[in-house]
């Protein structure tokens, strides 16, 4: 009865840890983001929240704004759906914090080695979809109505993209299990050789394009739009909305996850046997994290600054680009993926 | 005859078709100003302002005040000039009447609502006897209610210095000039 328990427990610490990280990096991220933004843009940003004289370049302000959240007046509209209202959050952000169950994060750290983990996190990610179209529907608002329908269509688009840009890494690797995928790209020139980036990039490009579009941040941004329609969360507040704004920055960092796994090597680094040899394992499996929060958070950063440089695109172009130039562009990297595999052997 | 239209296409080369590149310069271009901004020389104009402010203009137009006679009495005479030209109509006077022959009048009550104050300084130009003033170079501070922005005659006095305008009194009065020869023919 104990021992059919313990796996259990070791699974469902695992997962408590990389919640807590990513938990950890996303109020970290919102502050970036405006420190990050003011610094581009030759402005100071937000640095007035304190603690006694203790102002720390506004590291507070995330703390402050969980307290503003959390006190703000909780506003459903009159006419709003109030069960699908309330569900709506929940369902935009539970799904990013599911898929972290089989994100490999560390030698050895990984909740679950699912056979299937990837058509797993690919479908239990996609479920987000539903959290910004029920959004939508739900606030009885036409502009959260188009909102969630651009919302839909924009995610639908370019899961399709992701998913054939993750091909040819997975033909390349030949599993569909995160950790074994992670595993497969040790070694190589320089020890960076065997990463996803250098046998993939055109892949990597790809997907990282549609990993960006999947998180509905700019240049993709179009279902938030606060020029045009403010977007599916118009009549959210509070703490409601603060769960929008959580899920959005929390798929910011299981996306960076998921191509840090598939393209970066996960936490693998090319000095990796030397440390496994001359440390002990704990130092190991730290150092396996260590490595794997600073891909992450690297990626993060990037994406932090793609939002702030790029302009957003207008819809058609946003199908265009979707459909007519990713899309294709993918079926030809899986094309010559295969061509290649089938040459070389 | 019809309107000759010349289209002018903008050339893009394969560099600027795939776009990539040109997201990588943007980057670049960004990226740069964020290290410069952190480590560099900073372009940042902010101005963190309650502890650093910029030197106010000399003519910068503050929270009014009222002036003084050389014996502390206010200067004003309650001539309403003030309170007929100012166009938010903010000052509110009670004129009265006093013992002094030469003063005839004082204002019992003057009261300025800094809140509905435009801060346009016509009440300073319209003020014959140079008893208002806007040069305090003070800010209206903050208040918890509408009415704690309303300042009396006796707010507006702690302001004050006597003026070195002369009126009535011993003194030659300010209208006319007996002993300047540009008076003469008066």
């Amino acid at each position: 009865m104990m021992d059919a328990l313990v796996p259990i427990a070791w699974s469902l610490a695992k997962y408590l840890g990389l919640l807590g990280i990513v938990m950890g990096i996303v109020p970290v991220l919102t502050w970036m983001e405006r420190r990050q933004s003011a610094l581009m843009q030759d402005r100071i940003g937000p640095n007035r929240a304190n603690i006694g004289r203790f102002r720390a370049w506004g590291l507070f302000h995330p703390i402050a704004d969980g307290i503003k959240m959390f006190m703000k007046e909780d506003f459903i509209p009159a006419h709003a759906h109030k069960p699908l209202f309330t569900l709506a959050p929940i369902v935009a952000l539970a799904p990013v914090l599911i898929v972290l169950a089989v994100i490999p994060y560390g030698p050895g750290m990984q909740a679950a080695r699912l056979d299937v983990g990837l058509l797993f996190l690919f479908g239990v990610l996609s479920l987000s979809v539903y959290g910004a179209t029920l959004a939508g529907w739900a606030s009885y608002n036409k502009w959260a109505m188009l909102g969630g329908l651009r919302a839909s269509a924009q995610m639908i688009s370019y899961e399709v993209t992701m998913g054939m840009a993750a091909l040819g890494a997975l033909m390349i690797y030949g599993t569909l299990e995160p950790g074994a995928m992670v595993e497969a790209q040790r070694g190589g020139f320089c020890g960076i050789g065997h990463w996803g980036i250098f046998r993939q990039p055109l892949g990597f490009v790809l997907f990282t394009v549609a990993a960006i579009a999947e998180t509905k941040r700019a240049p993709f941004d179009l279902p938030e739009g606060e020029p045009e329609i403010l977007g599916y969360f118009v009549e959210y507040s509070g703490m409601r909305f603060g769960m929008f704004f959580m899920g959005e920055f929390a798929e910011v960092v299981v996306s960076s996850a998921v191509i840090t796994t598939l393209y970066l090597g996960g936490w693998i680094m090319p000095w990796d046997s030397a440390v496994a040899v001359g440390a002990p394992h704990a130092l190991y499996v730290a150092h396996g994290v260590a490595m794997w929060v600073g891909k992450v958070f690297v990626l993060c950063a990037l994406q932090l600054a793609l939002r702030w440089t790029l302009p957003r695109l207008r819809y058609d172009q946003l199908m265009r680009l979707g459909w007519k130039q990713l899309l294709p562009a993918s079926l030809a990297n899986v094309l010559a993926t295969a061509v290649i595999m089938v040459g070389t052997k | 005859m019809a309107a000759t239209v010349k289209v002018v296409r903008l050339e893009r080369t394969w560099k600027d078709q795939i776009y990539l590149l040109e997201v990588l310069r943007g980057l670049g271009l960004t990226l740069k100003h964020m290290f410069v901004n952190m480590w560099g020389r900073r372009a940042t104009p902010t101005i963190q302002y309650p502890e650093q402010t910029i030197e106010y203009p000399k003519r910068f137009r503050g929270v009014h005040r009222l002036m003084q006679r050389d014996d502390g009495r206010v200067r004003c005479v309650a001539c309403m000039m003030c309170s007929t030209a100012c166009p938010a109509r903010c000052i509110h006077i009670e004129a009265a009447e006093t013992d002094d022959p030469s003063i005839e009048k004082y204002p019992a009550v003057f009261a300025i609502d800094e809140l509905k104050c435009v801060d346009c300084g016509l009440c300073v130009e319209a003020c014959p006897c140079d008893s208002i003033r806007m040069d305090t170079g003070l800010h209206m501070p903050p208040v918890l209610t509408r009415g704690a922005a309303v300042l009396g005659k006796i707010d507006l006095l702690k302001l004050a210095a006597p003026s070195v305008a002369t009126q009535g009194g011993e003194k030659p009065g300010w209208q006319s000039k007996p002993d300047d020869p540009r008076f003469a023919d008066r």
